[in-house]
């Protein structure tokens, strides 16, 4: 099998192909490093990648399989992580200047979990600067570029993850979602991006954008690959007091379960005006396929949808803006050369080291937060969170999974949104509230546009109800297969 | 016009658990700086705060034993600030919902004289919550240096009412409160190595007027005295500007102990806005009432209370429980000789004089030995008293034994064994030293003779010298008497 063969493979289908000793771990990575050589030159989904110490992790794993003690059904595939996942003696930028010569002395929980399981750990990819962004515009370190038009955004803040696997530089990756971070960049891209409920992946490793929001999850081709991935991220974690005392299901074969009849709720609110006509027509193909499934589809209401994004901005900036205190120009940060006392080396080295949208966050928050303005905004906001929380939990005892699109629009071009922030936010407003809710939602590839540009389709599970989310995800992904289809860019 | 002072005391206490307060980290003191340090105490990107519940067990005991209300739950929130002693440039705090409310502080006056017992007061307290300690800034001509090796401890902060009204005051207050979180194993408070440290709010009023003058916030109160003394300066200064026709401005001022004044550190104009608000890495952590009882169950009696219980059980005197009582150790000693020799009056002046006076001899660097690393147990001590009380050794014989009871370890029985020194109770034995006494002595015999009580003691203490001691008191004044009649 050629690399460029390999390379267009599922994790079910290499992990079925090196159990049968068709491939090695070796050849495996050795065909998705060939094609990052090939492609990241124009996608830059990558920000570092360290070629000899991942093909030194494959080599082990060959090593594991031919003494009889692989770990598991992803032992020996590789995987390149968001670059705000610690992985022990690897860069962590965040995509940001400050944080450009850091080089994290510890693992994350995530990282702990996949290296436990043989997956092979190599490489950072980009991001906007903090997860802050819906473009990957933000990163210091220059944008990346959609695969399916490179004159296009790959959405964010995740982008690098979703053009990473897009692109088949790696079968998989990890990103992580503060308001639709995961899902946003997965449908711009054609891939499968999935945000869990938050508290069932450990964040302990994660460098914090909105501690009550963010959310660490599974990019891939396929539903399939993302439960398998899923499966050996989830789970309690005594280093993250936010994480939930839970079993984790086997996720991998519980979706391949026959599916029983359920009920699918369309929000009203999220299929009105600015929604694009392509993108409306793809999820109504969605509803048709799900209702000759034998599902019942209903319409709901969300009332307080329209409110998300202000509570959003207002929540996660106050709590960025105390996450980045840390980054200070003191210990471990890039600090201001022209500085002349201490207060002067936090603002020299903070003015210099951040980007423009990770100030304006900043700013935001902690004004939000300054007495005589907390009731007002910080206190409201979380009220109003409450209330978006209670408008799901109404919906959800009527329906068993809410279907919408995950982005009013496809990839959008450079420039087009970065000067006006405001309709940047509204990219994310299908996806913002299931974060301020704490639910689980998925966003699954459901065809093109005719330009050739993925369009995608989010479903919203109940909170923990994983197993339920995918295996609806599954049954439409199975049959169609979108996040297979390969961008013309060799 | 006469002035008043109103003092509240904002006390700092670092709670002794085996790790920090979010991380598994071990606490310690005078380590090489920076080596207690983990990528959660250091602020590191991803490091998330895991709750240690020693520190929430320990403050509740706290908020017990001072009388406080307990929270149901308990809350975390961030005080946002940026200064390099905090890693994050937060520091994780209680702000709305403090772990206690209320309580007080049973503190004493001094008394008119030292064996005399001062008046008692209750001192109440607004709220004790609980933080994570900073760490520590060292500032040189150029530069500072930071030791992260404090940052993360447990801290504890016990913030009074303004209801103290004296520097004395103060210091009672503080006293008092030292020696009830050292009885409960909180802390070992000792200001040295910042285990306790303490702001105090001055203001000065016209004595008479109801509200209060304006506050000054006093730092860098480092020693007991230390804050004794700068409450008494800033009270003083208070008082001069106001005689002057001077306003006082709300402001924190520094205590320089050296040159003994205090210096303005900043305004209220400077004041910090925390933008405090909860923080969401941390679940609030229920307090159940089981919880709550079952830490009530190990509360030890409080020292003032001790005190009484030994006034009236044991009728010691004042002067011996108050310095007995301060000291739980002390006091632990003391109980255990006693339950073997039932002599309290005894064994506490044994445990109040000459073991105190023994341990102190043995001081290096300013501490003395500890109690509990006494030579002489409490056994060997209720053994030493009862040997007395039989008459198997004299008093003299006691208090020449002991010191070498402390530097031997030994039993007094095996002790006196080995030298000899059991009291001498032959009669014809004595009757022969008495006899000599009075032959080389005639004078005192005949001044005796003639109704002068008081010269037998010259001839008893001829006796004494001839038997080293060793003579049983009782027998030789009976023969001396029987002798000269």
């Amino acid at each position: 099998m050629s690399s460029i063969e390999i390379v267009d493979n599922t994790v079910s289908q290499l992990s079925l192909l090196l159990s049968e000793k068709k491939l090695s771990s070796f050849e495996i990575t050795q065909a998705f490093i060939d094609q990052t050589n090939r492609v990241d030159d124009r996608v830059h989904a990558f920000l570092h990648l360290d070629e000899k110490n991942f093909l030194k992790q494959a080599e082990e794993s060959d090593e594991r399989r031919k003494n009889g003690k692989t770990k598991g059904k992803l032992d020996g595939i590789p995987i390149a992580l968001k670059d705000v996942i610690s992985v022990e003696g690897q860069p962590l930028t965040a995509a940001s200047k400050i944080l450009e010569n850091y080089i994290s002395p510890y693992d994350a929980t995530v990282t702990r979990k996949l290296k436990d399981a043989g997956v092979i750990i190599g490489g950072r990819l980009n991001l906007d600067e903090f997860a802050m962004g819906s473009s990957t515009e933000n990163s210091a370190f220059g944008p990346t570029h959609n695969p399916w038009n490179l004159d296009c955004v790959p959405g964010g803040s995740s982008g690098g993850s979703s053009a990473a696997v897009a692109a088949r530089e790696v079968p998989i990756s990890l990103g992580s979602d503060t308001g639709g971070s995961i899902r946003q960049p997965a449908s711009l891209c054609g891939v499968v991006g999935m945000k869990p409920t938050y508290g069932m992946v450990s964040r302990f490793g994660l460098a914090a954008f909105a501690s009550s929001l963010d959310q660490i999850g599974p990019f891939g081709k396929t539903v399939k690959d993302v439960s398998l991935l899923l499966e050996i991220i989830s789970g309690h974690d005594p280093l993250d007091s936010t994480s939930f005392p839970r079993e984790v299901p086997a996720y991998g074969s519980l979706i391949e379960d026959k599916l029983e009849p359920s009920v699918i709720g369309l929000p009203k609110e999220f299929f009105g005006e600015g929604m694009d006509q392509e993108v409306r027509d793809s999820v109504d193909k969605v509803i048709d396929f799900y209702r000759e499934q034998g599902h019942k589809i209903i319409e709901v209401s969300l009332p307080t949808t329209e409110l998300s994004i202000p509570v959003y901005y207002m929540i996660a900036t106050a709590e960025a803006s105390s996450n980045l205190a840390r980054y200070d120009g003191i210990r471990y940060t890039s600090r201001s050369k022209y500085s002349e006392n201490a207060i002067d080396v936090y603002a020299k080295s903070r003015g210099e080291g951040f980007g423009e949208e990770v100030k304006r966050r900043c700013i935001l928050g902690a004004y939000g937060l300054s007495s005589g303005y907390y009731d007002a905004f910080y206190l409201r906001a979380q009220k109003t969170r409450t209330l978006i929380r209670e408008d799901f939990n109404r919906v959800f005892d009527e329906v068993d999974t809410i279907l919408t699109p995950t982005s009013p629009t496809p990839a959008f071009k450079f420039g087009e949104k970065s000067d006006d922030p405001i309709s940047m936010y509204l990219s994310d407003i299908y996806t913002i509230s299931t974060n301020l809710a704490g639910l689980p939602a998925i966003s699954v590839p459901c065809g093109f546009t005719k330009n050739r540009l993925p369009i995608g389709m989010q479903l919203i599970g109940k909170a923990f109800h994983e197993s339920e989310l995918l295996s609806i995800a599954h049954a439409y992904d199975r049959e169609h297969n979108f996040g297979c289809e390969s961008p013309q860019l060799v | 016009m006469k002035y008043e002072a109103v003092i509240g005391l904002e006390v700092h206490v670092q709670l002794d658990t085996k790790s920090k307060m979010f991380t598994r980290v071990p606490c310690g003191f005078g380590r090489e700086p920076n080596s207690l340090t983990d990528c959660v105490v250091l602020g590191l990107p991803g490091a998330l705060p895991v709750m240690n519940y020693e520190a929430i067990e320990k403050s509740i005991k706290v908020g017990l034993l001072l009388g406080c209300d307990i929270a149901e739950t308990c809350k975390w929130d961030r005080k946002n600030y940026f200064y390099p002693d905090m890693p994050k440039n937060y520091q994780i705090s209680q702000f709305d919902q403090p772990i206690c409310l209320g309580g007080e502080v049973e503190i004493e006056m001094p008394g008119e004289t030292p064996a005399v017992m001062g008046k008692h007061r209750n001192v109440q307290l607004t709220r004790i919550h609980l933080e994570e300690d900073v760490g520590k800034l060292t500032h040189y001509e150029k530069d500072s240096l930071v030791d992260y090796n404090r940052a993360g401890s447990p801290l504890l902060e016990i913030v009074s009412e303004p209801d103290l009204f004296s520097p004395e005051e103060v210091f009672a207050y503080l006293t008092s409160l030292r020696n009830s979180l050292v009885y409960a194993g909180i802390s070992a408070c000792d200001m040295e190595k910042g285990q306790l440290r303490c702001d105090a709010n001055i203001s000065v009023r016209p004595e008479g007027q109801q509200e209060l003058g304006t506050k000054v916030e006093l730092k860098n109160l480092n020693t007991i005295s230390g804050v004794k003394n700068g409450v008494e300066y800033e009270i003083k200064r208070q008082i001069r500007a106001l005689e002057k026709g001077e306003e006082i401005f709300q402001e924190t001022r520094r205590w320089n102990p050296e040159q003994k004044y205090t210096t303005p550190m900043r305004s209220k104009e400077m004041a910090h806005d925390y933008r405090y608000f909860p923080d969401p890495d941390l679940m609030p952590v229920k307090i159940n009432k089981d919880w709550v009882e079952k830490i009530k169950k190990e509360l030890p009696e409080k020292p003032f209370d001790k005190q009484r219980r030994f006034f009236q059980e044991m009728s010691l005197p004042y002067s011996i429980t108050s310095a007995l009582c301060p000291d739980l150790a002390l006091c632990n000693f003391f109980e255990k000789a006693n339950k073997l020799a039932n002599n309290p009056q005894k064994i506490a002046n044994w445990v109040v004089n000459d073991l105190q006076r023994e341990l102190s001899s043995k001081k290096t660097d300013d501490f003395q030995l500890p109690i509990d690393q006494s030579p002489v147990s409490p056994q060997n001590l209720a053994e030493l008293v009862m040997l007395i009380e039989k008459g198997s050794i004299s008093n003299n014989v006691g208090k020449e034994l002991f010191p070498e009871m402390f530097s031997t370890g030994k039993p007094p029985s095996e002790l006196v064994k080995e030298k000899g020194l059991e009291v001498k109770s032959d009669q014809g034995e004595i009757d022969s030293i008495c006899t000599q006494a009075i032959e080389e002595d005639q004078d005192a015999a005949e001044k005796f003779r003639g109704g002068k009580e008081g010269a037998i003691n010259a001839l008893k203490g001829r006796v004494m010298k001839a038997t080293r001691g060793q003579a049983n008191p009782k027998l030789v004044d009976q023969t001396l008497r029987r002798l000269l009649s």
